[in-house]
């Protein structure tokens, strides 16, 4: 079919319009509906949980035995669908590791006992400055506006070089299809594919249902989540009262959980 | 002129069809790994990197080499070196296949490849050797091509291909240079977080390479009617010697800032590797490397040794291997070891990696032969 210039110019004219017309239409009809194909916005739900700058403490004081951290860890990954795979090819959001290894430069030989031998949770630090995200070559790891460094597991071409960028070793690679390894799928969130990257997100699924992390919720105010840059907050006040370490603040990465000592 | 390619004689079908074999079992270990997932691998949460960015990594360099033949040529009017270069560019070209081969093969999701593209993230150095890596296989494929048609017409290349050289000469030094970036702009990986990183993967690469090249040369002289002019080689061996003794220094710069100062963290790579703190499986590879290295640089420095073409060629095999288990295989691992947590989680490839990597190898020898063959029909028949 032949088309000369002035069918295309009536042709194009037409659909600019519609485009326009079709927009104004839904904006009309049904408002914010278009808004979801564009960048999410946080709070979009009146009973999300919203926050400037999350931020989580975890209470060392209070975590007395390894079954209240096993309660923690285990909220989090059945919650999530986290395979449980043996050996060093495994997928980790919440676990735990002694203060030597969490702490690697603030170990020294005369280090109280309690300290020494409890076990201390350990899990993405949502960093202000997060290495992730500065060497994801697709942008498939982000820092939202609230601090929470998130995964897009439909964009993740499983180079691994978040793994390599992280100080933390808060990063898992999905070797194997997970699905195998998940005693029983919870089929309120996704399980992953094989050969993408994934990691703890402050349960941004919880956050925007108006529900605090499940890790948070199942520690018996051990943990402590709340808004950093809430002069008001609880984590401002508790902060402001005890002493607090952060893993590796020498890397400059201003990591957002605090470990209360 | 690609037809050239298709005549030869039984020896020529033989290489190709023992590639293609290669090739072919390299591909079937790969549709495993892809149904699988990389779980195939000795990759683990601690190193997650392993065999196959390790060969990328020593490739760009040996594709970055190619300027060792370029520059003295183009820019010093090196005589020698005519008809040399455009086998230098012929193995860039391979050499960046092999490495962009060896990415796809280290992906999770290969399928989502092009998201690099789709999503460009100038933040990521990793975009950024995508651009440099491509940018310089097409340089050189359009390079090579050209000049050698000219040769074939018997007339001077067109003035825009003298100005692709000029450009692919900086451009063959960012190759290696992003490529050292991808690991020392990382924060917590002490062994990588090093300036001279790059400097010292160039000097590497300017031995390597050339040593490569001469070797295969060598070969082709054997089963061609390829002379390669005596001041040529000794031009090359000059270069390759003082590149690995920069190389070498290098790496005594660098144990001598970890272990003086004695950072822990600095220090803590190297006591893997060289002492076995923490696991032993690179141990050996090191002080393997040591030697070579040593023995190589003596054979190389004495004018007597570098000259006797038996004792010279030991030399660059040896160049060759050491500069091999210095980035393909340690550089990459020792990174990662120990992990963040000060943990030793030790690597070694598995069967279905190293028949893939061989497999992408073999590719990059057939890109090889298919394109010398041609430089050699073509130079042969305007030589006539």
């Amino acid at each position: 079919m032949a088309i000369n210039r002035r069918t295309f110019l009536k042709a194009a004219g037409l659909t600019t319009l519609a485009g326009v017309a079709g927009h104004a239409a839904m904006e009309l009809l049904a408002p914010g509906a278009l808004e979801a194909s564009g960048p999410s916005k946080v709070g979009e739900y009146p009973e999300a949980l919203t926050a400037k700058r999350w931020a989580m403490l975890i209470d060392t004081e209070k975590f007395t035995t390894a079954q209240v951290y096993q309660k923690c860890v285990d909220a989090c990954h059945i919650l999530h669908n986290v395979p449980h795979i043996p050996g060093d090819q495994e997928i980790k959001w919440l676990w735990t590791d002694s203060f030597k290894h969490a702490f690697p430069d603030q170990q020294h030989a005369l280090v109280p006992d309690r300290i020494k031998n409890q076990p201390f949770l350990v899990l993405c630090n949502h960093c202000d400055n997060p290495p992730c995200v500065r060497v994801c070559p697709t942008k498939a790891t982000f820092k939202r506006d609230d601090g929470i460094v998130m995964m897009d597991m439909h964009r993740c071409i499983g180079c691994r070089y978040c793994m390599a960028g992280c100080p933390y070793g808060a990063r898992s690679f999905n070797f194997w299809d997970p699905r195998p390894f998940i005693e029983n799928i919870d089929p309120y969130y996704p399980t992953r594919m094989k050969g993408v990257v994934e990691k703890c997100t402050f349960c941004e699924d919880r956050l925007a249902k108006g529900q605090l992390p499940a890790c948070v919720e199942a520690s018996e105010g051990a943990l402590i989540f709340g808004d950093l840059a809430n002069e008001d907050s609880e984590v401002r006040r508790v902060l402001r009262e005890r002493y607090s370490l952060r893993r590796k603040p020498s890397l400059g990465t201003n990591p957002h959980v605090f470990y209360l000592i | 002129m690609l037809e050239k390619a298709l005549q030869g004689n039984k020896a020529y079908w033989g290489w190709i069809a023992s590639l293609l074999v290669v090739i072919g079992i390299g591909f079937g270990f790969y549709v495993y790994q892809l149904q699988q997932g990389l779980g195939v691998t000795g990759l683990n949460r601690d190193v997650s990197w392993g065999l196959y960015i390790g060969q990328l990594t020593y490739m760009v360099g040996i594709a970055a080499s190619a300027v060792m033949l370029v520059l003295p040529y183009y820019l010093h009017n090196h005589k020698a070196f005519g008809k040399l270069v455009i086998f230098g560019e012929f193995l860039a070209v391979s050499a960046v296949v092999v490495c962009l081969l060896f990415v796809v093969v280290d992906l999770g999701q290969p399928q989502r490849l092009m998201n690099v593209i789709l999503y460009p993230t100038p933040n990521s150095v990793l975009f950024w050797d995508m651009v440099v890596l491509n940018g310089y296989l097409f340089l050189n494929i359009i390079i090579g091509w050209s000049v050698l048609h000219a040769v074939k017409k018997g007339v001077r290349p067109a003035s825009w291909v003298k100005v692709l050289i000029y450009v692919s000469i900086p451009w063959a030094v960012s190759i290696h240079t992003v490529t050292a970036f991808l690991y020392a702009g990382l924060p917590g990986r002490y062994f990588w977080h090093d300036s001279l990183l790059a400097a010292s993967f160039l000097s590497g690469a300017f031995a390597a390479g050339p040593a490569l090249l001469l070797l295969i040369l060598m070969i082709v002289q054997k089963v061609s009617d390829l002379k390669i002019p005596k001041e040529a080689i000794q031009t090359m061996t000059k270069i390759i010697t003082y590149a690995w003794a920069i190389n070498l220094f290098m790496v005594l710069l660098k144990i001598f800032s970890a272990y003086y100062s004695q950072y822990p963290a600095k220090m803590a790579a190297f006591d893997y590797m060289f002492g076995g703190y923490g696991g032993e499986q690179l141990m050996p590879w090191m002080w393997n490397f040591v030697f070579l290295g040593v023995v190589s640089l003596a054979l190389l420095v004495i004018p007597a040794t570098r000259n006797n073409p038996v004792t010279m060629t030991i030399a660059l095999v040896m160049v060759f291997v050491a500069g091999w288990i210095d980035k393909g295989l340690t550089m990459v691992i020792a990174g990662f070891i120990p992990n963040p947590f000060k943990v030793h989680t030790e690597y070694w490839p598995t069967i279905p990696e190293v028949f893939i990597s061989v497999g992408v190898y073999a590719v990059g020898l057939l890109i090889l032969t298919v394109l010398y063959k041609v430089a050699l029909a073509v130079q042969r028949e305007s030589a006539s």
